[in-house]
């Protein structure tokens, strides 16, 4: 029995221009204590799948899912306000833009004793001192001086460890971390990073982690899915995903990013072209128009998800029989 | 480094072994030519700012409704009156006060004047007034916003403080004294309500420049090397015509009111011209004997008012999707 | 690739100071000091990168070098001749030989203007070519830049961030510049688009002998593009070597925690990877702290670093220095 369980998940958004398929039929799980990263390009449904799950979308939007699970519990069937209530208690969630996410005008104490009095029906004292030690847990020094403090006194990586003392403070057993570092500088991230590490660690909560970057999903995750154009291509453990990719879009994604021990000038291999419009998605696989080895029939019909092991799936016509010798060269 | 494909072999037969899945043809798994795919491609129609506001300002009933009753009211402004037997000027004692019928749609004044005539008259009078007053404001405000946003510094200060000044003194105050030195005339009205009236306009213009001048594609702009001038018309201005073009569609009807007030006052258009104000203001003595006289042109004020108001309301919609709810 | 070492641009002890007014009184200012005294030198044909945090001042020197910025002091000199001191119409010469590529794809393009109207704007500004000539540069650019002529008539709204990123660069190699100031040019990308921008910059400085100023946070990335590095905090030059030279030998502790800092993307590496952890925030460029600036983070903190803060210094190979434990 996994913690998150997603049967199918498709999310659409009306807009002036059409129906915008953000997410397509996606499937996945989180396992207890497990982090997975999510990674894909903006636009390839990264976000929007966690959001909907969260039922935190815009009124333009709908969805719909065979089967949404969560902690034994049937998502499907839930309202809004029921979920309300387990957003903050059972799941945390922490944005990319720290700023925008509290409330300039409120003290950073009300903003994290309010939450917990709410979820936890404890007394103001009893809130406050819980929260001076969540302050104390994310490495806020003198935490008593900053619970009275407003959110621009704060710098952006210590914003941010205040959204993750929010999201931890009634001990969710899912946390949600949408690009949680990309505001942030190199130095701060890493922070920010180890202490998201140990706070796994410590508390055995599980995390999802959507992000562009690699680097990141190398250091902070077990498992991952590729998402590309509102669909998972691939999913994986990182060994798996880093070392046996089995989809080019994967490929792509490893062969364009610089390593520092590359030495100057070794040629980086751009995945050509851009994403496809998911107001009028391609029929058959969405990487089709971007794939150095796509095929007749890639343009025709979606690939099936194809298991690899307990662990490993990937959606791509390469991997068909009749389809071997097509991209055989390939190393990464 | 791994083979992406063959490493270890382990590739695991895929569950999906059904006849579909080995059924489909060999020559299917033959590569696409890739000159043929077209990896640029921007799929969506292309539409500029303008059309995009047009198609969202169409779908607001409202604001639809407002653009025809004003087209209507314009086109019968300038052709009316030609194909009218009467004139707005022939007096006919024998005519007077009479109550609309078929020959006098509106009636007659006391003059045996037709009314349906001079409203139409009075309709070329107000909307010249609202339109030609609301683009000198529209020109004013714009350059002398502009100019006050974008050097910012003294200038901004020197040119905001007098602004303040002119917005401290009730406009009616110097609008009257301007009439009676000028003489009730359209011009001397014009040039009445251009004095006040672009410090909105202005202002609104200023603050859009502040915010725009910070913009990444104005430092691109001074990167290339165009002249301040360059930019202020180039690129600032016309990313403000939005929130301006609003401000000045509002500004119409104030015009056309504040004329109407001006000449209900007497102080506006001189007899035998008329405007919507002149002839409410000459209905005033048979308002109970002779209703229609003030009731038409008073319709006629309200139409308009309301008409452009909606169109207002929908080109703010139409231009700042934002402020949408 | 042959670089010759003649020198096409040079910064002496160039400072960028703004005043800040503090509270509702103008009389007491602060100065927020963005630059900071820092020289170095470009030679033709080569990339030199900026590498620092956010707020360290990066940017600032891009667009000082530009003069979009009047320098405080310092000189700036574009092949020996001093532009720091040129008004308008004088620098406009320089304008067309100098050109920038943003950060901000979305921000950075009128979105009132179609593409063939951005890109033609700096040669209408420079009055290069005209009618029909004009227009053919424009389609010859578009080309250029990996996009097609019926692109065009388009709004930028309408392309994505990677082919808006190519439009700028389009707009910028328009007046047939020498120098290239790449102002976090991929930053806002995503992961498979920064590549195409990076290859075609590459490309492109080869095709035509072009000159960057690479400006960015992204270690990687400024390994990969430049010859010379300089990584700057809090408004100064803290290391300034080759390429291969830096990233062989750190020796500023910054350099190495920034280093250190960056998430391998390589799940064996990444554990093995020891982490140099630095604490706390960068401190505020308004009140920064005496002696080295990066004492406050630096775990080789020692007495003297509070009292006087280090200069340069070569300390062989032209690698240069600003710390005090590379002078014992």
């Amino acid at each position: 029995m996994h913690l998150l369980q997603v049967q199918n998940l498709r999310t659409t958004f009306r807009i002036d221009a059409g129906q915008v398929q953000a997410v397509r039929g996606i499937s996945f799980y989180v396992k207890k204590g497990e982090s997975l990263g999510i990674v894909g390009e903006s636009g390839s449904g990264k976000s929007v799948s966690m959001l909907s799950i969260m039922k935190l979308l815009p009124q333009n939007a709908e969805l719909q899912a065979d089967h949404v699970q969560f902690n034994g519990q049937d998502l499907n069937q839930i309202d809004q306000k029921e979920m309300r209530k387990m957003l903050g208690s059972e799941i945390g969630m922490i944005f990319q833009d720290p700023m925008s996410s509290l409330n300039p005008l409120l003290t950073i104490g009300d903003q994290i004793v309010e939450p917990i009095r709410i979820h936890q029906k404890i007394s103001k004292e009893a809130a406050r001192k819980k929260a001076i030690d969540i302050l104390r847990i994310v490495e806020i020094p003198s935490p008593e001086k900053r619970l009275k403090q407003y959110p621009h006194e704060f710098s952006g990586g210590m914003r941010q460890r205040v959204m993750i003392a929010i999201a931890i403070s009634c001990n969710p057993k899912l946390l949600i971390a949408d690009e949680p570092t990309t505001a942030l500088d190199v130095t701060i991230q890493a922070q920010i990073l180890d202490l998201m590490h140990d706070l796994k660690n410590k508390m055995q909560t599980s995390i999802v982690m959507i992000t562009h970057d690699l680097g990141v999903i190398a250091n902070m995750c077990n498992r991952v899915l590729v998402m590309y154009g509102g669909t998972i291509v691939e999913e994986g453990t990182i060994r798996e995903i880093f070392y046996q990719p089995k989809h080019p879009y994967t490929w792509g994604l490893i062969k364009s990013i610089p390593t520092v021990s590359t030495g100057k000038r070794e040629k980086l291999i751009p995945i050509p072209g851009s994403p496809p419009d998911l107001i009028a998605p391609p029929k058959g696989c969405p990487f089709t128009a971007r794939c150095e080895y796509a095929m007749k029939i890639c343009e025709k019909i979606p690939p099936q998800q194809i298991t690899l092991s307990e662990t490993h799936r990937a959606a791509c016509w390469l991997m068909h029989p009749k389809a071997s010798g097509v991209a055989k060269e390939v190393t990464v | 480094m791994h083979s992406a494909l063959n490493k270890n072999g382990d590739i695991v037969v895929p569950r999906e072994s059904s006849l579909v899945w080995h059924d489909i043809p060999d020559e299917e798994f033959e590569k696409l030519d890739q000159s043929a795919k077209q990896s640029e491609v921007v799929l969506r129609k292309s539409k500029s700012y303008w059309q995009d506001a047009w198609s969202r300002f169409r779908k607001d009933p409202l604001a639809m409704a407002g653009l025809v009753v004003i087209v209507v009211i314009t086109l019968a402004a300038i052709f009316g009156p030609i194909f009218s037997s009467y004139s707005y000027e022939d007096q006919n004692i024998a005519n007077q006060n009479q109550s609309p019928s078929l020959e006098h749609w509106f009636g007659t004044d006391k003059f045996g004047r037709d009314i349906f005539v001079r409203t139409l008259y009075g309709a070329r009078i107000s909307l010249t007034i609202g339109f030609v007053a609301a683009g000198i404001n529209l020109v004013i405000g714009v350059i002398y916003g502009g100019i006050s946003g974008y050097f910012g510094g003294k200038i901004d200060m020197i040119m905001m403080r007098f602004v303040d000044i002119l917005y401290g003194v009730p406009d009616l105050l110097y609008i009257i004294l301007l009439m009676m030195f000028l003489g009730n005339t359209l011009e001397s009205i014009l040039i009445a309500l251009s004095l006040t009236y672009w410090i909105g306009t202005a202002r609104m213009v200023r603050s859009q420049v502040i915010t725009l001048k910070f913009q990444e594609y104005t430092l691109a702009a001074k990167a290339i090397g165009s002249s301040n001038l360059r930019i202020l018309f180039k690129h600032l201005i016309p990313n403000s015509m939005g929130p301006i073009i609003v401000t000045v569609t509002f500004l119409v009807p104030s015009a056309i009111f504040s004329e109407a007030f001006l000449s209900f006052l007497g102080i506006g258009i001189q007899v035998p011209m008329a405007s919507w104000g002149t002839l409410v203001n000459d209905a005033i003595p048979s308002l109970f004997t002779q209703p229609y006289q003030m009731l038409f042109p008073a319709i006629a004020i309200s139409i308009t008012m309301f008409a452009l108001n909606f169109i207002g309301d929908g080109l703010r919609d139409a231009l700042d999707p934002r402020l949408k709810k | 690739m042959v670089a010759s070492k003649e020198k096409l641009l040079e910064v002496r002890h160039l400072k960028k100071h703004f005043e800040m007014k503090k509270g509702l009184f103008a009389s007491s200012k602060s100065v927020l000091k963005a630059v900071d005294d820092i020289s170095f030198s470009i030679n033709k044909g080569e990339t030199f990168g900026l590498v620092g945090e956010s707020g360290c001042g990066k940017t600032t020197v891009g667009r000082t070098i530009l003069k979009l910025y009047e320098p405080t002091s310092g000189q700036i000199l574009y092949k020996d001749t001093p532009i720091e001191g040129l008004l308008h119409k004088e620098m406009l010469p320089y304008r067309k030989k100098m050109q920038m590529i943003f950060q901000d794809p979305y921000a950075s393009l009128d979105p009132r203007m179609t593409v063939g109207e951005i890109i033609a704007d700096p040669l209408i500004v420079h009055s290069m070519y005209s009618g029909k000539e004009r227009m053919d540069r424009v389609k010859e650019l578009i080309e250029l830049v990996g996009l097609q002529r019926d692109h065009l008539n388009r709004y930028p709204h309408e392309f994505s961030g990677g082919q808006r990123q190519r439009i700028g660069i389009a707009r910028a190699l328009a007046v047939e510049p020498e120098f290239l100031i790449c102002d976090e040019p991929i930053s806002a990308l995503d992961v498979s688009i920064q590549a195409q921008v990076v290859n075609m910059l590459e490309e492109l400085q080869e095709k035509f002998g072009l000159t960057y100023l690479f400006v960015s946070h992204d270690l990687s990335m400024v390994r990969h593009m430049s010859h010379k590095v300089g990584v700057m905090y809090l408004g100064s030059l803290v290391e300034y070597s080759e390429v291969d030279e830096l990233y062989t030998n750190m020796q500023h502790p910054y350099t190495q925690a920034l280093l250190s800092a960056l998430p391998i993307a390589d799940p064996d590496r990444a554990e093995q990877s020891e982490r140099i952890h630095l604490q706390g925030d960068v401190p505020s460029p308004i009140n920064p702290p005496s002696g080295c600036a990066f004492r406050t983070r630096c775990k080789f903190a020692m007495q003297v670093c509070s009292e006087e803060k280090p200069l340069l210094r070569d300390i062989g190979n032209s690698h240069m220095v600003a710390c005090h434990l590379s002078n014992q």
